[in-house]
């Protein structure tokens, strides 16, 4: 709930920021990403640091990534046009729901659709 | 109250965002919002069709309760800590977008040149939300991740994969903007 808050007053979710972050008109985007990327940092370097456990008693671990090129990529390009088309990504198009912008369904159908079509091809596409 | 009802600046939103992020890995979770795409394609019986769908969606349940608090999070933002004021966009970008054809931008969270009953009622409207949502959903599981996943949960934990992503996130969304939009628009 609280990423729906803030991103809806960050203005994160608006197609506008989005399309100005684009045009590097504006540094309020860069700003945000950037600042959550300095302190995600700085907060799983302190989880590493203090050897601190989940509340499942894990030691704290992110999946790793598979090593390659081709997919990261590739599918960054696609998702990009997309991206900067709709003016939303995954996170925001539920958020916009929230907001009251109905019409964000056919983006999300589409969007289920696009991973269904992935689902299918996976095997003949390059990775 | 009427701090929190103005835009927030974006060295407020940012650490909020990361803190989200930390949170979900103290729970033992991670932050990616694509996931539940594959989630919902496997609630919804893709698995007899691809390998790919047939996973232990029900280990995922928590990830919707995200989105589930997403959508709520963007009521209760509308409705109770907005003020209504328009965008406080560069002025160059409004004019960029007055020759393309989009007015009043900064007035509301969308555009309604795309987003309006009115322009999704034409071949062109539909057509536009349409492939964007295909993209989006077809390049973020190819890419294995989205804004979430990648450029705020992979940077902060120094992945290069996710630094690839985010370069390809950057290179096709300038492509749209710089190029695309003036086709299309």
């Amino acid at each position: 709930m609280l990423f729906g808050i803030v991103l809806v007053k960050s203005e994160a979710v608006s197609w506008y920021r989005i399309y100005e972050m684009f045009r590097f008109q504006s540094f309020h985007m860069y700003g945000i990403i950037g600042s959550a990327v300095f302190m995600g940092v700085l907060f799983l370097w302190i989880f590493k640091k203090v050897d601190l456990k989940t509340t499942e008693g894990k030691t704290i671990a992110l999946p790793p990534k598979t090593k390659s090129f081709t997919r990261y990529m590739a599918g960054g390009i696609i998702f990009g046009l997309g991206w900067a088309l709709a003016g939303a990504c995954p996170g925001p198009m539920y958020i916009l729901l929230g907001t009251g912008a109905f019409s964000i369904l056919i983006v999300i159908a589409a969007a289920l659709l696009g991973t269904f079509v992935y689902g299918l091809l996976r095997d003949r596409l390059p990775h | 109250m009427e701090l929190l009802k103005q835009a927030w600046p974006w060295y407020v939103s940012g650490p909020l965002i990361a803190l989200i992020m930390a949170l979900l890995v103290f729970f033992g979770k991670t932050f990616g919002m694509s996931s539940n795409l594959r989630t919902l394609c496997s609630i919804g019986g893709a698995g007899k069709y691809a390998d790919f769908f047939k996973f232990d969606w029900k280990a995922q349940r928590w990830n919707l309760t995200v989105v589930l608090g997403a959508i709520i999070g963007g009521f209760v933002a509308t409705q109770w800590l907005s003020n209504g004021a328009p965008i406080a966009l560069n002025p160059d970008t409004i004019a960029d977008l007055q020759t393309l054809g989009f007015k009043n931008a900064g007035a509301t969270l969308l555009p309604d040149e795309i987003y309006s009953w009115n322009a999704i009622l034409s071949f062109k409207g539909i057509a536009i939300l349409i492939i964007a949502g295909f993209l989006i959903g077809f390049g973020t599981r190819y890419a294995g991740g989205c804004t979430s996943g990648h450029a705020i949960t992979g940077l902060s934990n120094l992945q290069l994969p996710s630094l690839i992503a985010v370069i390809g996130f950057f290179i096709g969304g300038l492509l749209m903007t710089h190029f695309i939009f003036p086709l299309i628009f």
